[in-house]
C-alpha cells in the first residue's frame, strides 16, 4: 500500500481525561474515509492531533514515511495536511477574494513580502478564480466574508482549504449549520474533489458520509469500534445501537 | 482622483501649516513627528492586531540612540534616523521574541512593563543620558548641507520629508502580500495557521517593523528638539498616541494622521487654557468613539450613509 | 538577621498596600472579565471624598472611611448600569481605552472640586503612634494596614467560597447564558460584585495613602502599579492577587534596601518574567 498518513498507537490525554486511546489509522491518498461516532468520542480532537493544533501524549504520526508527530500545525500545512474547522473560521472583515488571495499567497510562502501588490500576480489572480468558478463563489468575490449566509461561508473555508493544494484534506464536519438547501453543494464540491487527494470527513449528516465516503471509521470514548465499507457499517448492529439508533431513533 | 484625494489633502495641510504657522513651526513639527509614531501603532495595532500601549519603548530608544550617536559618533541627522529605526526595531524584536506568545491583558501588561523597565535603564544610565535631567545634542546640518535654524523651517521640511517617505512606505507595505497577511492575523490567527503561516515569526516580524517607525519618530523626535528626556518612554505617550489611532480609525493610514492632527490641535489649544477641563473633554471623546463609532471618525460619512462602504 | 527582619517587614506591610489597593481590581477585572484601568478612579473617589469628610465636614478619620467607602459605592453603581454593563461584551483594547477614557473624566471632576493638590486624610491618634517591636519601631499605621489586609483576604475567601453570593457570582462569570437559565439574575450580581470592587478600591485608596499619596492624578501614576499585581497574580483569582503583592512588594523592598539602584529594575524584571513563563499569572486559570 503507499504511504500517505500513517496513526499508531495515538494517544491523547487532557489532564485524568482520555480523549484519544490508542488510535491506528490510515489514509492512503486517494482515500475517502468517514469518521463517525457520538458526541464526545473524541473526532474532533483526533483531527487536532493530525493536524498538529494538539501534541499527542503518545503514539506516532507519518506522513510519507517522514514521522510528524512532534512538527506544528504550520510545518504540517505546509507539508499538504489542511483541515476545515468545524465551526467556521475565516477572515471575517476581509473579502472572499482577499481570504482565498492570502491562501494562495501563503503557500507560495509570499508572506514576508514587503514591496509589492498583494493582488498584482495575474497567476494568482487566475487560480483564485479558478477556484471560485468551481464552488461556484464568483457572484461573491468581492462581498466581506462576515455578511455571508453561514452555508456560502463554509464554502469559502472549503476554497480556502483547497487553495493550499493539500494532499490529506480533513473535513470537520463540513455540512454543520448548512440549511438543507445548500449541503448538495458542498457534497458537490466533495465530489469533484482531485481523485489522488486523501480525504477524511468527519460528519454527523449521515446521509452526506453515505454518499461521499468508500470507508468508514466509528470512533466510541477515543477507540476505533470498528472499520468497514458504507454497507458493512450500516448492516452492523453495533454501531446501529451505538450510533445510528441514537441519532435517528 | 479620489484616491489621490487623501495625498492633495495631505501636502495642501502640511503646506498651510508651514505657511499659516510660521512662528509656531515646533509645535507643525511635533504634529508629524506625532504622525509618524501613531502610524507606527497602527501598524502594529490597526494592522496585525497586536494590542500594545508601550510603543513608547521603541520611540525612545530610537530617541537615545540618535542623539547618543550624533554625540559620540557623528552629527548628520539622517545617519541618526538610521540609528534610530534600527535601535526601535532591536528592541522590538529582542522584547518581541517574548511579547509576541502572549496575547490579550497580559500582553498590554507586558508592553507596559518593557517601556518601563527601559524609563529606568535611561533613568539610571545617569552618565550616559543624562537621567531625568534629559540628554540636550546639537545635531549637524541635514545631509550636510541644511543647519537647524532657530524658527524652526529646516525642522519643519524635513519632518515633513521623513512623514512624507514613511507614510509611502507603509502605503506599500499595507498593499503588500505582508500587509495583507497582517490583516489576517489580527483578523484570526487560528485560520493563519491552518493556512500554514508562521503566526508567531509573523508577529514579531510586524512587531519589529512598526518598532522601526517608532524608533524613526522618536529619533526625529530628538532632532527636531535637541532633546531627549525620559518622557519619550512615558506610558503617556503610548496611551495619548493609541487615543489619536483610536480617535481617527484603526488599520487605515489616513485615520492614523487624521486622529493625529485633531487630538494634537485640540490639546493644544484646549490644554493651554484649562488643562483639566481638556482631560474631561478628551476622556468624553474616547467615550463617545468606543461606544459609538467603533471604526474612529474615519468611518464616520459611511456611518452617516447608513452603512459601511468598503 | 535584623536586616531580614527590617525587609520582611517593610516587604509585607508595602506588599499590603499593593493588596489592598489592587485588589479591588482584581475583583472587578479578575471575577467580573473587565479591564478596569478606571479602578483608580474609584481609590480617587474614595480618597477625596475622606479628604472631604475630614478637612471640610470636620470628620474623624473612621466616619471619613466609612464616608469614602459608601460615597464612592454610590457613584459606582450607577457607572455600572450605565457604562460598565455596555463593556463587559468588548475586547480588552476597547475596555481598555473606555476605562482610560473614564479615568480621564474622573479626574478632571475631582480637580473640580477639589483642585491638584494633595488630599491627605490626617490620621486618628491611636494609628499615629509608633509601636516599639524590640529591634526596631513601626508606625501603628502600617500594622493596622498589615491586619486589614489579612481581613481583607479572609473576608473576600469566605464571601466567594463560602456564601450563595460566591456560589453565583463564579456560576455568573463562567456562563452567564447558563446562569441565567437557572434564574440567578445575573444583572444584579455584577453590580454587586461591581460595587465591592469600587468599596475595596476606595479602602485601599485612603488605608494606602500613606505610600501612595492621593491626589488628582493618582489614577493615571499608579494605575499600572496596580493593573501588573493583578495580572501578575492572576486574573480571576484573588488569592493570587494576594501572593503578587507581597511577592512583589518584597522582592521591590529586599532590592531597596541591598540594591537601591536596581529596586524599579527588580520590580519589572519579576513582572516580565513571571508573565513570560506563565502568561496566565501565578494562580490564574489557563483561558
Amino acid at each position: 500500500m503507499t504511504e500517505g498518513l500513517v496513526v499508531r498507537g495515538l494517544s491523547k490525554r487532557f489532564g485524568g481525561l482520555v480523549v484519544s486511546d490508542g488510535l491506528d489509522f490510515d489514509l492512503p491518498p486517494g482515500a475517502r474515509k468517514a469518521l463517525i461516532g457520538p458526541n464526545g468520542a473524541g473526532k474532533s480532537t483526533f483531527a487536532n492531533l493530525v493536524t498538529g493544533i494538539h501534541a499527542p501524549s503518545s503514539g506516532s504520526i507519518r506522513f510519507d514515511g517522514a514521522d510528524i508527530s512532534d512538527m506544528d500545525e504550520t510545518a504540517r500545512v505546509r507539508l499538504g495536511i489542511a483541515k476545515t474547522f468545524q465551526i467556521t473560521t475565516l477572515f471575517t472583515g476581509l473579502t472572499v477574494r482577499e481570504n482565498l488571495r492570502l491562501a494562495v499567497l501563503e503557500r507560495e510562502r509570499r508572506g514576508f513580502r514587503l514591496f509589492c501588490r498583494a493582488d498584482g500576480d495575474p497567476e494568482v489572480e487566475a487560480e483564485i478564480a479558478a477556484l471560485m468558478d468551481q464552488l461556484a463563489l464568483e457572484p461573491l468575490a468581492d462581498r466581506v466574508v462576515e455578511r455571508l449566509a453561514y452555508g456560502q461561508q463554509r464554502l469559502v473555508e472549503l476554497a480556502m482549504t483547497l487553495a493550499l493544494k493539500p494532499r490529506v484534506l480533513i473535513l470537520d464536519e463540513p455540512a454543520a449549520g448548512v440549511p438543507g438547501s445548500e449541503t448538495h453543494l458542498i457534497t458537490d464540491a466533495i465530489e469533484a474533489l482531485p481523485a489522488d487527494l486523501a480525504v477524511l470527513i468527519i460528519e454527523h449528516d449521515m446521509e452526506l458520509v453515505f454518499r461521499v465516503a468508500r470507508s468508514i471509521v466509528v470512533l466510541v470514548a477515543g477507540r476505533i469500534l470498528t472499520e468497514g465499507t458504507p454497507a458493512q457499517i450500516a448492516s452492523d448492529p453495533q454501531v446501529r445501537e451505538l450510533y445510528l439508533g441514537g441519532a435517528h431513533g | 482622483m479620489k484616491r489621490a484625494l487623501p495625498f492633495i489633502l495631505l501636502l495642501a495641510g502640511t503646506a498651510a501649516m508651514y505657511l499659516l504657522m510660521p512662528y509656531n513651526l515646533a509645535f507643525a513639527t511635533r504634529i508629524l513627528v506625532m504622525g509618524i509614531f501613531v502610524l507606527s501603532i497602527d501598524l502594529v495595532l490597526g494592522f496585525a492586531g497586536i494590542a500594545t500601549l508601550g510603543q513608547a519603548a521603541m520611540y525612545g530608544a530610537g530617541a537615545y540612540a540618535a542623539a547618543l550617536f550624533a554625540a559620540h559618533a557623528w552629527a548628520e541627522p539622517v545617519a541618526g534616523l538610521a540609528v534610530g529605526a534600527a535601535a526601535g526595531a532591536v528592541v522590538a524584536l529582542l522584547s518581541g521574541l517574548v511579547l509576541m506568545r502572549a496575547s490579550g491583558l497580559t500582553l498590554i501588561m507586558l508592553t507596559i512593563a518593557v517601556a518601563a523597565l527601559l524609563a529606568e535603564t535611561a533613568n539610571r544610565a545617569r552618565d550616559l543620558t543624562g537621567g531625568a535631567d534629559g540628554l540636550r545634542v546639537a545635531f549637524g546640518p541635514v545631509l550636510g548641507l541644511w543647519e537647524f535654524d532657530f524658527i524652526g523651517q529646516t525642522g519643519f521640511c524635513y519632518a515633513a520629508a521623513v512623514g512624507a517617505c514613511v507614510l509611502g512606505l507603509l502605503a506599500l507595505v499595507a498593499r503588500s502580500p505582508f500587509g495583507l497577511s497582517l490583516r489576517g492575523l489580527q483578523s484570526s490567527p487560528a485560520r493563519m495557521a491552518a493556512i500554514g503561516a508562521p503566526v508567531y515569526p509573523r508577529r514579531v516580524a510586524a512587531y519589529t517593523l512598526g518598532g522601526a517607525i517608532a524608533g524613526i519618530a522618536g529619533a526625529l523626535s530628538a532632532q527636531v528638539a535637541g532633546l531627549v528626556s525620559l518622557e519619550t518612554f512615558s506610558f503617556t505617550l503610548s496611551a495619548e498616541a493609541l487615543v489619536m489611532l483610536i480617535l481617527g480609525g484603526t488599520g487605515r493610514l489616513w485615520g492614523a494622521l487624521l486622529g493625529t492632527v485633531l487630538f494634537m490641535f485640540a490639546h493644544h489649544y484646549a490644554a493651554a487654557a484649562d488643562p483639566f477641563n481638556w482631560l474631561f473633554a478628551i476622556g468624553a471623546l474616547v467615550m463617545v468613539v468606543v461606544f459609538v463609532l467603533p471604526g474612529g471618525l474615519l468611518s464616520l460619512p459611511g456611518a452617516l450613509k447608513g452603512g459601511r462602504h468598503d | 538577621m535584623t536586616l531580614l527582619l527590617n525587609i520582611a517587614l517593610d516587604g509585607i506591610a508595602y506588599g499590603m498596600i499593593l493588596f489592598l489597593v489592587a485588589v479591588g481590581l482584581s475583583v472587578t477585572m479578575g471575577l467580573m472579565r473587565v479591564v478596569n484601568l478606571a479602578h483608580g478612579g474609584f481609590a480617587l473617589m474614595g480618597g477625596a471624598l475622606a479628604h472631604w469628610a475630614g478637612a471640610d465636614l470636620g470628620l474623624g478619620f473612621w466616619p471619613a472611611l466609612a464616608c469614602a467607602i459608601l460615597g464612592t459605592v454610590a457613584l459606582a453603581l450607577p457607572l455600572e448600569r450605565l457604562v460598565y454593563r455596555r463593556i463587559y461584551g468588548f475586547g480588552e483594547l476597547q475596555q481598555v481605552l473606555a476605562t482610560i477614557g473614564l479615568t480621564f473624566i474622573v479626574i478632571a471632576a475631582v480637580n473640580r472640586w477639589q483642585g491638584s493638590a494633595l488630599l491627605p486624610v490626617p490620621l486618628p491618634e491611636t494609628l499615629s503612634r509608633t509601636v516599639d517591636l524590640g529591634f526596631r519601631t513601626l508606625p501603628a499605621h502600617r500594622i493596622a494596614v498589615i491586619l486589614c489586609g489579612l481581613g481583607v483576604i479572609l473576608g473576600l475567601w469566605l464571601l466567594l467560597d463560602r456564601t450563595r453570593f460566591g456560589i453565583r457570582l463564579r456560576a455568573a462569570v463562567d456562563n452567564r447564558a447558563i446562569a441565567s437559565a437557572h434564574g440567578i439574575v445575573t444583572d444584579r450580581i455584577y453590580m454587586a460584585t461591581f460595587g465591592l470592587g469600587a468599596a475595596l478600591a476606595a479602602l485601599g485608596g485612603v488605608l494606602g495613602a500613606e505610600l501612595l499619596p492621593v491626589d488628582a492624578y493618582y489614577p493615571l501614576r499608579y494605575m499600572v502599579l496596580f493593573l501588573m499585581v493583578v495580572a501578575v497574580g492572576g486574573m480571576g483569582s484573588v488569592t493570587g492577587s494576594f501572593a503578587a503583592a507581597l511577592g512583589l512588594g518584597i522582592t521591590e523592598t529586599a532590592a531597596r534596601y541591598l540594591v537601591p539602584d536596581m529596586a524599579t529594575f527588580a520590580f519589572y524584571g519579576i513582572v516580565i518574567l513571571v508573565l513570560a513563563l506563565r502568561p496566565q499569572g501565578l494562580m490564574g486559570r489557563i483561558a
